[in-house]
């Protein structure tokens, strides 16, 4: 009887621990969504914990009269071109980790693994003055060379898991009926990893997306969505800009990213692991 | 594919290769360029005036000592979450990526969505005073609660980037092999004992790695910062920041990004000299 209220509690403690946790994580979320759609009399009425009357207004003010919806469409822009700049650069090399011996391989690997680490706010300020020099400060090409920069080591790492997660006898198989070491990699391998650099693809997004420092640095009219929220909503600059519009930033901010859980929560555990341990 | 040594693999590197060294070599060295000249000659101008600053020594301290509270809580909690998510429940999936959600929330939204839940308006505080426990509302922001301030950012970042950790340690956790464990059960071994035993020795690797990870990352500790409490808690980023954008010193602000390389490196060359190539081996 003892043991069974002993595990009954243990039970109980562990969930309560599990709850915890996940609310921890939950409520913020839910709050802030709230709030950015609450009217302004509710947020400012002291006893309305949890506001009743919604409106899209902020969010809309933000999106068209605040240069939100340009700074998206420039996030999505310098996104896509880091996407496919980092890919164009990383898949070869994340090939020849995985389907090759060589000498200097492990070294190499270090070094990737070192660079993934190599603090951003280093590269930015040089970049300014070369940027400068190359016309390319203030354009959306400049920052996404910057970003790929960034993305490039992960992007090496996880694709170089993914094809060596591609057994290599289909290779094998298809250089044997004939088909060179490139036709097999477009024809075999390449397919076959789809799935996986499609998660990598977007994993590359969330970095570019979310990016603040280099982005702000690099540009001044044609700023990506969170250079911009930084600019409009941050004390330090731009003045302290009313709550609700602070609320409304972090919704449209933060969309995209829970989507894209949801989207690739299958490989997201495993690429984390991939890429961070 | 035992073969002999062949040139392809070093040139599909190559571009890649060539690529990082140009994004992070270049920089790193008109870094130090932009740092110790002054009109083209050699210059200890521009650290002079940097160790001067009335914010650098402020800056150098809020880092390290956001970097000190901040990493060993998230060690710990990422630590108790991972064990306690390694066993099997109902909604186990649901719990997982809801913890793993902030991994993809920028530090700017990040600080955004915990000034909803701190601000003299937001949630919590509403939430005390409706249920009776204080009657006016706890101050998070501004010069004059710069302490509350710094909390704010120590709850945001452990809200922000606890998750980083846990994945790391949680992966970590998965690669043990269940036989150990239960051959220790076979003989005997208790819950504590095999967490002391076996769990923590063969963690250890991966809790290094997240501990240096979320240093270096703690050392560029930025948008949060900005967001909440501005230049009140200077940090080293965002005086570099600062010093660049708005003062446009370009000296000045290199120092302050070499500082955080500094940091870095030193840190980086701990974790090569704990962590050898075989456990970086992508499997």
């Amino acid at each position: 009887m003892d043991g069974e209220i002993k595990y009954a509690l243990k039970q109980v403690a562990f969930y309560a621990l599990i709850f915890t946790f996940a609310a921890w994580i939950a409520i913020p979320l839910i709050v802030s969504m709230l709030y950015a759609f609450a009217v302004p009399s509710e947020y400012y009425d002291p006893s309305k914990v949890i506001p009743l009357k919604f409106t899209p207004r902020h969010v809309e003010i933000l999106l068209i009269t605040l240069g939100a919806l340009d700074a998206i469409k420039n996030s999505i822009f310098v996104a896509l071109l880091t996407i496919a700049i980092s890919f164009a650069l990383g898949i070869p090399a994340g090939y020849a980790i995985a389907k090759f011996i060589f000498p200097g391989k492990d070294s190499i690997k270090l070094l990737i693994v070192a660079l993934r680490m190599f603090p951003i706010p280093v590269m930015a300020i040089p970049l300014v003055v070369l940027y400068i020099r190359l016309h390319l400060i203030d354009t959306l090409i400049g920052v996404a060379l910057a970003h790929t920069a960034m993305a490039l080591p992960f992007v090496i790492l996880i694709t170089s898991s993914i094809f060596a997660g591609v057994s290599k006898e289909y290779e094998e198989a298809a250089l044997i009926f004939g088909l060179t070491r490139f036709g097999a990699f477009l024809k075999i391998t390449l397919p076959l990893a789809l799935p996986g650099l499609a998660a990598a693809a977007m994993f590359t997004f969330v970095i570019s997306w979310n990016e603040v420092f280099v982005a702000s640095v690099l540009t001044l009219y044609n700023r990506t969505l969170p250079a911009h929220v930084l600019l409009i909503i941050a004390g330090a600059s731009g003045g302290a800009a009313p709550d609700y519009y602070k609320f409304a930033a972090a919704f449209i901010m933060t969309l995209p990213a829970i989507l894209f859980i949801l989207v690739a929560r299958k490989y997201l555990i495993t690429m984390w692991g991939i890429t961070l341990k | 594919m035992k073969e002999k040594p062949e040139l392809l693999p070093y040139f599909l590197i190559l571009p890649a290769f060539a690529y990082m060294m140009f994004f992070v070599g270049y920089p790193l060295m008109q870094a130090l360029i932009l740092a110790f000249t002054k009109e083209g000659v050699f210059s200890l101008y521009n650290i002079q005036r940097t160790f001067n600053d009335y914010y650098f020594r402020d800056a150098l301290k809020f880092t390290l000592a956001l970097a000190a509270v901040i990493v060993p809580t998230q060690v710990v909690l990422a630590l108790i979450l991972s064990l306690a998510m390694s066993k099997m429940f109902k909604g186990r999936d649901l719990v997982l990526y809801t913890i793993v959600i902030p991994l993809t929330i920028s530090d700017v939204a990040a600080g955004l969505i915990w000034y909803s839940m701190l601000s003299s308006h937001g949630f919590l505080n509403k939430l005390l005073i409706s249920i009776g426990v204080i009657d006016r509302p706890i101050y998070f922001f501004g010069y004059q609660f710069r302490h509350m301030e710094f909390l704010a950012i120590f709850l945001t970042e452990i809200w922000r980037a606890t998750a980083i950790v846990f994945v790391i340690i949680f992966a970590g956790l998965q690669m043990i092999s269940s036989e150990y464990l239960e051959a220790a059960e076979v003989f005997g071994a208790g819950y504590w004992t095999r967490l002391r035993r076996i769990v923590f020795p063969l963690l250890k690797p991966s809790i290094q790695s997240a501990l240096i990870i979320r240093t270096l990352f703690a050392m560029q500790v930025f948008g949060v910062v900005w967001i909440l409490a501005g230049r009140d808690i200077p940090v080293l980023a965002g005086e570099g920041f600062y010093q660049l954008t708005e003062i446009k010193d370009y000296g000045v602000a290199s120092i302050y990004t070499l500082v955080i390389a500094g940091i870095s490196i030193l840190l980086a060359a701990l974790y090569i000299k704990f962590f050898k190539a075989e456990y970086l081996e992508v499997e």
